[in-house]
């Protein structure tokens, strides 16, 4: 008896039920019977999908290989000729991952925001979008062919710009949440286009059934069809997971409210693309270009992003681009193939980065609001509980053993290496953007928690959070610690579990790999020792830097000169696309289009038309001038006429 | 011997063509109600020729209604006049020129 794996569907409506509740009626249930109303259907309902979820979980460990993946089709959803698509789900490996952390997550997230959101106007709107968004994102991950997949893919988007506006009478709030939904727009539209090339090379959009037409494919080691599906679903990747060189949405979007920084621009909204990758996995494996694409994108982006987040000052800013950088090393991982560890670190990823954005969240909550790191300082004692959170968050990420970070990022590094597709100067941007990762990581650490208070101590009454905030802290803390363990026995010459968890998924692209001689123990743990030793210098420059005299970082930075300025001002880019995109598409807009096109030739046409009829009218209406003897005459005039007429017409008939 | 039947058109076209010039250029009203009655009355002229020249009762029946709305349209006129009379203290129809834009 499987009885939730039969009915998927519950664990998808629960989340859209409490949505749809607080949405409707969640402004009376609040004035009604207080706040906990709202949040008994607004965590309620993501607590009961979570379990529903443990549950299906339990179910598939029960199930034979041969029914793997669990698919099914409710109902048909669109059908024209040929093509159909139904409302289908299905849940494999991949799945019961993104299900855990999406649901696990997010949950811990929704209790959190009882709290952080306390005293927040529109209480009963934000867990509405909430619920909305966690109904999107399984969808999603859910979704057994492209099209489910895109409507999640899609609804996420709109949540995250619901989010990131969620105080919209602020300018700049609103603002960065058009800016994300349109940058992200620009990677969907080829997304979209991707879609539609899979659809019309193997007649379905079905990923079991693409995998299965795809197989007779060879590897494409040119520009063939499936590179370009790959490179055009990449593309769609790009913009969601804010990659270079349409990253810049994800910065803006630390406007909205902490909770969302954690959950949708950190576990999981963010991390789709890597999702939608890790899931076409046989179609990149016949596009090595394609892969190698990704890899470059990946690796790049790590690096590029990292170094933005030395100089930033504003606490989640610098999460914000450490999440870009994360999010570089998933597609690295994906890019030279090592799919598994891209999902693993995904995983330890939405574990730790959700831990830092919330402990952030706790760290504003307990300043008032302040952002910015040059103003805090010496909040160790203050706020013990966040403290210690944030600083397992910090070790995890910065990839010491036995925190979870170190194993996965470890993995994408070995594997960058010496993997199938190893690529040996990406390895090399990922060790250097590790080194960075350690480094502002610290910074932060020590900026916010270490040293003399830079505030007024009279007006900001620091304290610690209420326990609604610090319990997902702490729980979030433990999985930071012991998420990277299932991976830990092969320092121990054992296997890795989560590989071997998720190795029939990705069964299809290994199978294509190029064969590789299997890399020596010994090797890969010297590389960890490499990984462990360039995260500790960071850890060291940090503390030589942001422990003391705050007035060195400043002299340094001084000496370094325009190159400081350079990634001070985030390499200009916002600047560049605003005058190399914005401005001219502006400038085209409006004195092209809108002055000439529309008001000239559009509204021309239109107002010609009319002021030809009214001219015309106005002297036809002369006619009319109330004289009965003119009528008469008129009449007369066209009595004669028709009969000269009638008389003529007779006349030539024979 | 008949008279042919040209004779009665010409008389008939004649009389519709005096009613036409006394309808468009006289400016008193009943003269030109008198006009109209002059140009049905013409008609009717031709109705009962081609009647008796056809040998058909058509015609005459046509006449018979002619003479009906006639009547009915004096009746009608003449109230109006009456109105207009009353109204404008005058029967110049050049007077009555509210009917336009």
């Amino acid at each position: 008896m499987t009885p939730i794996l039969d009915h998927l569907w519950i664990i998808v409506l629960l989340p859209l039920l409490g949505s749809a509740v607080n949405g409707l009626v969640g402004l009376s249930l609040g004035e009604r019977w207080s706040k906990g109303a709202v949040n008994a259907v607004g965590v309620g309902s993501v607590a009961l999908s979570f379990l529903c979820v443990c549950e299906a979980v339990r179910e598939f460990a029960g199930l034979s290989a041969d029914k793997i993946p669990v698919i099914h089709d409710y109902f048909t959803w669109m059908i024209a000729g040929s093509f159909r698509a139904g409302f289908a789900l299905q849940v494999d490996q991949l799945t019961v991952v993104m299900l855990l952390v999406v649901t696990g997550v997010g949950l811990l997230v929704h209790i959190f925001s009882v709290g952080y959101m306390a005293h927040e106007g529109g209480y009963y709107r934000f867990f509405s979008y909430l619920n909305l968004f966690v109904f999107f994102m399984l969808n999603l991950v859910l979704g057994a062919n492209l099209l489910v997949t895109f409507v999640g893919w899609e609804g996420v988007g709109l949540c995250s710009y619901l989010l990131i506006g969620f105080w919209f009478l602020k300018k700049s709030a609103a603002d960065a949440g058009k800016k994300a939904f349109i940058t992200t727009r620009i990677g969907d539209m080829g997304f979209t286009v991707g879609v539609l090339l899979v659809f019309a090379t193997f007649k379905t959009v079905d990923y079991a059934a693409i995998f299965q037409t795809a197989g007779p494919y060879p590897v494409e080691n040119h520009l063939g069809v499936i590179t370009a599906i790959c490179l055009l679903i990449f593309m769609g990747a790009v913009g969601k997971s804010a990659q270079l060189p349409l990253y810049v949405w994800l910065p803006d979007a630390m406007e909205g409210p902490t909770p969302v920084s954690a959950l949708i621009h950190a576990a999981t909204m963010v991390t789709a693309g890597v999702y939608i990758v890790a899931r076409l996995n046989p179609l990149f494996a016949r596009a090595p270009i394609a892969m190698l694409v990704v890899a470059i994108v990946g690796a790049v982006t790590a690096f590029y992003a990292a170094t933005i987040g030395i100089c930033q000052t504003d606490i989640k800013k610098v999460l914000a681009y450490s999440t870009v950088s994360q999010l570089g090393y998933m597609f690295l991982a994906c890019g030279v193939g090592a799919y598994s560890a891209g999902i693993f670190h995904l995983m330890t990823h939405a574990f730790f980065k959700g831990l830092l954005f919330l402990a952030s969240g706790s760290v504003i909550h307990a300043m008032g609001g302040e952002q910015d790191m040059l103003k805090m300082g010496g909040l160790r004692k203050k706020i013990p509980v966040t403290f210690w959170t944030m600083l397992i968050g910090t070790i995890a990420i910065a990839g010491v053993p036995p925190f979870a970070g170190f194993f996965s990022k470890d993995e994408i590094l070995f594997a960058a290496w010496a993997g199938p597709y190893a690529n040996k100067p990406l390895y090399l941007l990922g060790i250097c953007a590790a080194l960075i990762t350690s480094f502002y990581m610290f910074r932060l650490i020590f900026l916010t928690f270490f040293g003399q208070p830079r505030f007024d101590e009279h007006h900001v009454h620091v304290h610690e959070s209420p326990w609604s905030m610090l319990g997902p802290l702490c729980i979030l803390a433990l999985l930071s610690t012991v998420g990277g363990w299932f991976a830990a026995p092969t320092f121990f010459g054992g296997s890795d579990h989560f590989k071997d968890f998720l190795a029939s998924v990705f069964a299809p692209a290994a199978a294509l790999a190029p064969q590789v001689a299997e890399a020596s123990h010994s090797l890969e743990v010297q590389f960890s020792m490499l990984a462990v030793l360039v995260g500790l210098i960071g850890l060291a420059l940090a503390a030589w830097l942001y422990l003391g005299d705050l007035e060195r970082p400043k002299r340094i930075a001084k000496s370094l000169g325009g190159l400081y300025t350079l990634v001070y001002n985030k390499y200009y880019v916002d600047e560049i696309y605003a005058a190399l995109i914005v401005r001219p598409l502006l400038w085209i807009s409006t004195d092209f289009l809108w002055h000439v096109v529309d008001e000239g030739m559009i509204d021309g046409t239109v107002n010609g038309t009319a002021d030809v009829a009214q001219a015309a009218g106005s002297q036809v209406r002369k006619l009319q001038s109330g004289n009965a003897r003119s009528y008469a005459t008129w009449v007369i005039i066209g009595a004669v006429g028709f009969t000269a007429l009638l008389l003529g017409l007779l006349g030539t008939r024979p | 011997m008949s008279i042919p039947i040209s004779y009665y058109l010409a008389l008939s076209a004649i009389l519709f063509g005096l009613g036409v010039v006394a309808f468009v250029f006289k400016r008193n009203i009943i003269t030109i109600f008198m006009a109209i009655e002059l140009m049905l009355n013409a008609v009717n002229l031709a109705f009962v020729a081609f009647a008796r020249a056809h040998n058909q009762l058509d015609g005459l029946v046509f006449v018979f209604f002619v003479i009906v709305v006639a009547a009915a349209e004096a009746a009608v006129g003449l109230a109006i006049v009456l109105a207009l009379a009353h109204s404008r203290q005058s029967l110049n129809v050049d007077r009555v020129d509210l009917l336009k834009f």
